[in-house]
């Protein structure tokens, strides 16, 4: 067994006096040998992310600080190493890769340069030469037309692409650790599946040790050589990744990876279909073409183009697609937050499209919508209480009346009654979403439209909010079109599957059909870059 | 996370504001009973220096310094905290149209604030109060007039982020209608700006209230600081005071007031200050 390259010895990290809990890394040891993937996986406020700033040094000093223990790097240890040979260190021997490459990258650099500046610091190349090496960088991370890119700005190239040059920038130095926190979760699926085979791909090229950071089981089972599973600070579980994934130890874990969603669909769909609640009839939605007043027209994007799609009275229905596909646009044309450029928009048999705010009011209590973001979605300043009421209220219900409504409604989503007299801040993203869904519930809508109601959630919460808005509906004979990116999450809730590309809905049929026997080839290849799809428990 | 009361008043150089500026309105207050007589009456021979019957001495008529730096106080308050209150009401209401609604309402609005901070604002303010005669009135006027359009773009700036947030659409989809949307689900979440931007704004509206009088474009019948420093400028040399006590009383007002607006801040917003 060879040295690992990097060893953590029971690492301690504090945090300012004012927050929640003394320590953000409390005790943690492990350690990553070379060639090696080692995934670190936690909720938010695990500590993980500020582990891999301390191995860096770049923990937001005086009020975050390493308190105890060691980071043995090569041999030096690097707490208390000076910031001059930090500087040394990062960069050369350890590099990082990104959440959010639009972010890590200069935006007014071209994006060769970015990766011709290391070159510059660190070695003494010519310009030919560190020319040369960048545009081979490009090459060996799978970007088209290296000798293209070099001159491109971030701007000018995609998710994923900005993703690879980040990768590049990265090996650039040959650096023997990379940490890399959480790189893919900004992309979409399939990019995402690209980005981590190439990562894996590369690691093995060049025998690099890989620190990566996420909050998601499947990428793990896609990636990692070993796990360790983190949780408040603590080192809950280690492992390697298929003994940790089929018989995790800890209760911890074991809940942790009982909440991702199985790909079997859950749901099947006997009889025939009842009548449809909601029914689109070519459905379209231009954006852009509109002139300001001091000219300038802007480019026109067809986010909807003709789509027909029905959802059965009862029956969820997931509309599925990557970030473009008009699934959002779709959205809020159903629920009136757009008004649509053509098509019909049925609801109970009504065409509710092209009516203005005033004449859509009648209407409005049947589709109510829950929201993606949990922190955006409830306004600061309003107790919880005059949130859910807010609907009712406006529909001549008397306010005593509607608050008692809502301790009621705050009951069935599981949350305390007397949540009502308090403020959003008070609570943690879950039961955020599920006061959104006690707001939705408050005007008793014949239709839920959920979009992306998870994606912002921890792992663990994330099912048990999808548990609650399957249960809610079959108690109450909800209809739900339910928009998502996420296939796992489909087959949790959703009798039908539509997946539209660029607009246009590909693919159509029940839940069951589609994961069993994709027609379409786009289908098939998201089915495909589903992480973790082989282990699925 | 310490509170919010904590964060603002453990703040040293708030506390050192909030002091000055309680002496001043307590003075403010309690004017005529600090100094029982007209500011313009004559009450000594001219150019006393400060003693004991006469602690600022008197001025170049021999009308008591302390009378007038007490009830000038008054004025300067008075003119500076309601033209403070119209530029933010204004500005507020137009920020506040022009962000929520967008489009052509933002253009024409927008352009309209731009017209008006184009113009020197204290030229304007000149020309404002020869045009509407000196008098307390146009004074509040003038300033409320070249003030407002900084708060417009604050408030503007803020409506813009926070409509785009989804509990807005969420009242929306409620039913709520614009104006009520505007006003109990948007304004209340741009508070913390507005109140950084309006409690420096008085700071600004003493400066231009006291310039004003010291040009001699002030209300006339009412002391004020800006018009004692003017009325004693020819004499700097042969009695100082004339000019150094209401120099200063308009110095560390202002400067208590940047302090106290720089502490909301920081206690508004605990992680700029903190990191």
């Amino acid at each position: 067994m060879s040295e690992p390259v990097l060893s953590i010895e029971e690492l301690r990290v504090a945090l300012p006096s004012w927050s929640d809990r003394e320590l953000a890394v409390d005790g943690v040891s492990l350690s990553i040998r070379r060639n090696e993937i080692l995934c670190v996986v936690g909720e938010s406020g695990s500590g993980k992310s500020v582990m891999a700033k301390a191995v860096l040094g770049l923990l937001p000093a005086p009020h975050v600080r390493v308190t105890g223990g060691r980071i043995v790097f090569e041999g030096q240890d690097l707490v208390g190493a000076s910031e001059d040979q930090m500087r040394a260190v990062r960069g050369e021997r350890i590099s990082m890769i990104f959440q959010e490459p639009m972010v890590a990258l200069n935006p007014l650099m071209k994006v060769g340069r970015q990766i011709d500046e290391v070159f510059q610091i660190h070695t003494d190349f010519t310009a030919q030469q560190r020319h040369d090496r960048v545009v081979d960088l490009f090459a060996d991370v799978h970007l088209p037309e290296p000798d293209r890119i070099v001159g491109s700005y971030p701007h000018e190239l995609s998710g994923g692409q900005r993703q690879r040059v980040m990768i590049a920038m990265a090996l650039a130095l040959e650096p023997s650790l990379i940490i890399a926190d959480e790189p893919t979760t900004a992309l979409d699926v399939t990019t995402q599946a690209q980005i981590l085979t190439l990562m894996k791909e590369l690691q093995g090229k060049h025998g690099t040790a890989v620190l990566f950071i996420t909050h998601d089981f499947g990428v793990v089972a896609e990636i990692a050589d070993r796990v360790v599973v983190m949780r408040q600070g603590r080192l809950v579980e280690a492992g390697d990744t298929q003994a940790l994934l089929r018989a995790p130890q800890q209760d911890y874990t074991r809940a942790l990876v009982a909440a991702v969603p199985s790909l079997h669909p859950r749901h099947a769909v006997n009889e025939e279909p009842p009548a449809p609640v909601l029914q689109l009839k070519g459905l379209v939605k231009t954006y852009g073409g509109r002139a300001s007043l001091f000219g300038g027209h802007s480019r026109t994007v067809r986010a909807v183009r003709e789509v027909s799609l029905e959802v059965p009275r009862g029956h969820s229905l997931a509309l599925v697609g990557e970030s473009g596909s008009g699934k959002s646009t779709l959205a809020r044309c159903v629920v009136g937050l757009e008004s649509p450029d053509g098509g019909q928009i049925l609801l109970d048999g009504e065409d509710i499209a092209g009516l203005t705010r005033k004449q859509l009011k009648p209407y409005r209590h049947l589709v109510q919508m829950v929201f993606q973001d949990p922190f955006a979605s409830l306004n600061p300043r309003q107790r919880v209480g005059d949130i859910i009421a807010l609907g009712p209220r406006l529909r001549g219900v008397r306010r005593d009346e509607a608050w008692e409504k809502a301790r009621e409604l705050l009951g069935l989503v599981g949350l305390q009654p007397d949540a009502a007299s308090r403020y959003p801040h008070e609570f943690s993203g879950g039961q955020r979403q599920r006061i959104g869904i006690a707001r939705a519930l408050a005007v008793e809508p014949k239709l839920i439209l959920a979009d992306e109601p998870v994606s912002a959630l921890d792992v663990s919460v994330q099912k048990q909010v999808l548990d609650l808005l399957d249960e809610l509906r079959q108690r109450l004979h909800l209809s739900m079109l339910f928009i998502t990116h996420d296939l796992r999450v489909a087959a949790h809730v959703c009798e039908d599957i539509v997946v539209m590309r660029e607009g246009e809905i590909v693919e159509r049929g029940s839940t069951r059909e589609i994961f069993a026997n994709p027609r379409h080839e786009y289908t098939r290849q998201l089915l495909d870059s589903v992480p973790g799809k082989q282990w699925d428990h | 996370m310490r509170t919010f009361w904590q964060r603002f008043l453990g703040n040293p150089r708030v506390v050192a504001g909030l002091a000055w500026l309680g002496l001043v309105l307590l003075v403010a207050l309690f004017a005529p009973l600090l100094a029982p007589v007209d500011p313009f009456e004559i009450a000594a021979d001219p150019f006393l220096k400060p003693s004991a019957e006469h602690p600022f001495g008197t001025d170049s008529l021999g009308r008591s310094m302390w009378a007038g730096l007490v009830h000038g106080s008054r004025t300067t308050l008075i003119i500076a905290v309601v033209a403070t209150l119209a530029s933010v009401a204004f500005g507020t209401a137009v920020g506040a149209v022009a962000g929520y609604f967008g489009g052509l309402v933002d253009d024409v609005l927008m352009r309209l604030t731009e017209f008006f901070q184009t113009i020197p604002s204290f030229i304007f303010a000149i020309v404002l109060v020869a045009i509407l005669a000196p008098s307390a009135t146009s004074l509040v006027v003038a300033i409320a007039v070249v003030s407002w359009p900084p708060i417009t773009r604050v408030v503007r700036g803020e409506v813009l982020s926070v409509r785009s947030r989804e509990f807005v659409q969420a009242a929306v989809l409620a039913g709520q209608d614009d104006l009520a949307i505007l006003f109990r689900q948007v304004l209340p979440n741009t508070l913390s700006p507005l109140i950084v931007t309006g409690s420096l704004l008085v700071a600004t509206a003493i400066l231009i209230e006291s310039a004003l009088s010291f040009l001699g474009l002030g209300a006339p019948n009412l002391m004020s600081w800006g018009f004692m420093v003017g009325a004693g400028r020819s004499f700097l040399r042969d009695a100082w005071w004339l000019v150094t006590i209401p120099g200063i009383a308009i110095l560390l007002t202002v400067l208590s007031i940047n302090l106290v607006g720089e502490g909301l801040n920081d206690a508004l917003n605990p992680r700029l200050a903190d990191l």
